[in-house]
C-alpha cells in the first residue's frame, strides 16, 4: 500500500514551502515531516517525499543517508543515546554506556526483541557541562550517572504502555514500532529495491 | 562583572517577549532602523567583535565583504554546535532567544537581508521550540515581518533544523545542508560573501557572534572594544567542562587568563587529590595544553603567539608549519575549556577525539576520510594495549598528510590535536607502544 501524508502534515508541508526560494530546500524539513508521521523513513516514506518535492529519488535517498538523526529502521518506543564524546567520557559516560548493555541486553545499534528499548552510542550532544549526558527519544537527561541507570530503565519500562499508547498513529503509515529486530528493517528495504546499509 | 550574552542566564521569564521587552530587549533593534547599515557595520567593525564559532574572524569586516548592489542577501545563524566540548550556543538559545533574533535581525539589515535562517542542530528539539516561539512572538509583535519595527524593511526569519552531521557546522557545508542537499562543504573561493546560499552573497554567523550585537549597538562599539584585548572585543561565554568543579557557561572578558577561567570561574578542580594534567582549550580541534600552558589570557592572537605555550611539532624537533607557513601553539576556538586531571590516559582521549573526527569526516576529501580513519584505529589499538612496533610514528606520518590538503578545516581538525598530543604526550604514546607486542 502506497503512503501519503496526512492532512495535518500536508498543512505542514504547505507552510514549509514558501519559507525557501526552491523546492529542494526543503528536504530536510519535510524529511522531518515525514520521519515524526511515520516514525521512520522506508524506502516507501522516501518515496513519498521525493513525489511531494519534485526531486529525484535518488537525491533524497542522498540526503538521508548522509544525516544521522533520519532513521532507516524502525526504533524502539524509547530511543536511547548515550554520549561517549571526551566531556562526558571524563565523567564515565562509558561505565553509562555499559550499565545501559546491562540492563537492557543489549549492544549499541541494537533493539529489544519486544521493541521498547534501542540503544546507541552518539557523539558529543553539546551538553558537556552537564555530562555524562543521554539523550531519551527527544529529551535530554543530564547528567545521568552511572549508578541511576538501572531505576531509570526500570521506569522507563513502566512508563512503555502509555506512551505507545499516547503516540498518533498515522492511517495507512504500516508499522511505526515493529517488534522485529534491527535486520529484519534492513532486509525490507533490500526487498523494496533499495541496497542494505549499514548502520549508523 | 559585565555579563551581555549570559545576562538573562536564570530567568526563565526573560524567554518571552513582553519580559525581553521591559529588560531593554529590541530597544537595539529600534535604534539600528534609524542608522544606516553602513553606520552599524562601522559600529561593530569599532567594537572588534569577532567570530564565536571558532575561527575568530572580525564580525564587521565579514559583513562589509557583501556588494553594495546585491539584490538578494542572506544572513544565516549558525546553531549548528557540536565541536565536543561546545554547548554555550545552547545554552544561550534556551535562555534568551530574543536576543538571537534582535542581533540577527540587526545584522541582516546591515548587510541588506530580507530573511535571515536559524540553522539549528537536529538534536536541539528543546531549544528548537525555543526558537519557534520566539519567532513567532517577533512576528506578532512586528519585529519580523511586511515592516521591521515600524521601518518599513521586511524582514523574515526561517528557523531550520538540522539532521544529526557534524561537518554542517562549518559555514559552506551548511549551506549547502539549507539547500537540501548532503551536508558537504564547498570549496572557497568563492567565499559565501559573494556566492553563498543559493547562489547568493550570505554572511554566516554564530549564535554568540549575533547575540553581542544589540549590546554594541546600546552602548556602542569602543565601549565593547575596551572589555577586550586589542583586535579582539567583549566577552566570552566559555564552556567549561571535564574534571573542574564547576562545569557550565561562565562569561569572561576576552583575555582573562586560562587559569582563572578554570580555578577562579570554575572553582579549580573537581577533586584535591588529582591536580590539573591538561586542558582542551577551544573545542576538541584546538592543539591540547599541559598544565605548565595555562598562564596566557584567553584570546587569538594572545594564544596563537604566546611563548607560554610550546609550538606544535610535525616530529620531534620538527616545528609544524600551518597557513602562510607560521607555527602553531593554540587557539581559544569556540571557547569550550575542557579541564583533564592527571590520573587520565591521553592516549585513550587522543583515540575518542580521533574517532569522533573519522566519523564525522564527510568523505569528500582522501586525505581526511581515508587519514582519520587510519589515526583513528591506530591510536584506539595503542590505547587498547593492542599496539604494533612503529605505530607512533605512522600516527605522526598520517597526521602530517590530512591538515592543509582538504576542502573544509575538518582536516585541520585531525591533525592539529594530534600532533599537539604527541607533541606535548609523546612518552605516554611510546610507553603504550613499547608495551606492545612486537
Amino acid at each position: 500500500m502506497a503512503l501519503s501524508f496526512s492532512p495535518q502534515a500536508h498543512e505542514r508541508i504547505a507552510r514549509l514551502l514558501p519559507q525557501y526560494p526552491t523546492r529542494m530546500a526543503a528536504c530536510l524539513p519535510v524529511l522531518w515531516v515525514a520521519q515524526e508521521e511515520f516514525g521512520w523513513l522506508s524506502a516507501e516514506a522516501m518515496r513519498l517525499v521525493a513525489a511531494t518535492l519534485e526531486l529525484p529519488e535518488s537525491h533524497v535517498y542522498s540526503v538521508v543517508t548522509f544525516y544521522t538523526m533520519y532513521r532507516r529502521h524502525p526504533v524502539g518506543t524509547y530511543h536511547i543515546q548515550v554520549c561517549t564524546n571526551v566531556a562526558c567520557m571524563l565523567r564515565d559516560a562509558y561505565q553509562v554506556l555499559s550499565r545501559f548493555e546491562r540492563a537492557l541486553e543489549l549492544k549499541p545499534g541494537e533493539t529489544t526483541p519486544d521493541g521498547t528499548f534501542t540503544l546507541s552510542e552518539v557523539e558529543c550532544l553539546a551538553a558537556c557541562g552537564t555530562a555524562p549526558c543521554v539523550q531519551i527519544n527527544d529529551r535530554y537527561h543530564e547528567p545521568v550517572r552511572p549508578e541511576e541507570v538501572e531505576a531509570l530503565v526500570t521506569r522507563l519500562r513502566l512508563e512503555a504502555p502509555a506512551l505507545r499508547a499516547a503516540r498518533p498513529v498515522a492511517p495507512a503509515a504500516g508499522p511505526i514500532v515493529t517488534a522485529q529486530p534491527v535486520p529484519a528493517a534492513d532486509r525490507a528495504a533490500t526487498a523494496q529495491g533499495l541496497p542494505a546499509v549499514e548502520r549508523d | 562583572m559585565t555579563r551581555i550574552v549570559t545576562q538573562h542566564f536564570g530567568n526563565d521569564q526573560a524567554k518571552q517577549l513582553a519580559v525581553y521587552e521591559q529588560l531593554g530587549g529590541y530597544a537595539a533593534l529600534r535604534k539600528a532602523v534609524s542608522l544606516t547599515p553602513q553606520q552599524i557595520i562601522d559600529e561593530v567593525i569599532a567594537s572588534n567583535l569577532t567570530g564565536r564559532g571558532g575561527a575568530g574572524f572580525p564580525a564587521g569586516k565579514k559583513w562589509s565583504f557583501i556588494p553594495k548592489d546585491a539584490e538578494t542577501v542572506y544572513l544565516v545563524v549558525n546553531a549548528d554546535e557540536g565541536e565536543p566540548g561546545t554547548f554555550k550556543d545552547r545554552w544561550l538559545m534556551y535562555w534568551d532567544p530574543h536576543r538571537l533574533i534582535e542581533g540577527a535581525c540587526i545584522a541582516a539589515y546591515a548587510i541588506r537581508a530580507h530573511r535571515f535562517f536559524i540553522y539549528i542542530r537536529g538534536e536541539l528539539v528543546r531549544e528548537l521550540r525555543v526558537l519557534e516561539q520566539a519567532v513567532a512572538e517577533a512576528y506578532a509583535r512586528g519585529y519580523l515581518g511586511p515592516s521591521m519595527a515600524g521601518s518599513g524593511w521586511a524582514m523574515d526569519a526561517v528557523v531550520h533544523r538540522g539532521a544529526g552531521a557534524y561537518i554542517c557546522g562549518e559555514e559552506t557545508s551548511l549551506l549547502n545542508s539549507l539547500e537540501g542537499k548532503r551536508g558537504y562543504p564547498r570549496l572557497k573561493p568563492p567565499y559565501p560573501a559573494l556566492r553563498g546560499l543559493f547562489d547568493q552573497p550570505t554572511v554566516v554567523n554564530n549564535v554568540e557572534t549575533l547575540m553581542n550585537v544589540p549590546t554594541i549597538l546600546e552602548r556602542g562599539g569602543h565601549w565593547f572594544a575596551d572589555l577586550g584585548v586589542p583586535g579582539d572585543g567583549g566577552t566570552r561565554a566559555v564552556a567549561l567542562s571535564g574534571h573542574v568543579k564547576s562545569p557550565g557557561i561562565h562569561e569572561v572578558p576576552v583575555g582573562t587568563s586560562l587559569r582563572s577561567i578554570i580555578f577562579e570561574q570554575g572553582g579549580g578542580m573537581r577533586e584535591a587529590a588529582k591536580p590539573l594534567k591538561a586542558v582542551i582549550p577551544g573545542g576538541s580541534s584546538m592543539p591540547i595544553l599541559s598544565a605548565a600552558e595555562i598562564d596566557v589570557p584567553y584570546a587569538f592572537q594572545a594564544m596563537l603567539k604566546s611563548e607560554q605555550i610550546r609550538e606544535v611539532e610535525q616530529a620531534p624537533g620538527v616545528k609544524f608549519r600551518w597557513g602562510a607557513g607560521g607555527t602553531l601553539r593554540s587557539m581559544p576556538g569556540s571557547g569550550a575549556v575542557t579541564v583533564i586531571e592527571e590520573g587520565t590516559c591521553m592516549v585513550a582521549l587522543c583515540a575518542r577525539i580521533m574517532r569522533f573526527y573519522a566519523h564525522e569526516s564527510c568523505g569528500q576529501c582522501t586525505p581526511c576520510r581515508e587519514g582519520s580513519g587510519w589515526l583513528a584505529q591506530v591510536c584506539t589499538r595503542l590505547a587498547r594495549g593492542a599496539g604494533r612496533r612503529g605505530d607512533v610514528d605512522l600516527l605522526q606520518r598520517v597526521a602530517g598528510q590530512i591538515g592543509g590538503n582538504t576542502i573544509c578545516a575538518l582536516g585541520d581538525a585531525v591533525t592539529w590535536p594530534m600532533l599537539a598530543f604527541l607533541t606535548k604526550f609523546r612518552g605516554e604514546f611510546e610507553a603504550k607502544e613499547a608495551g606492545a607486542a612486537p
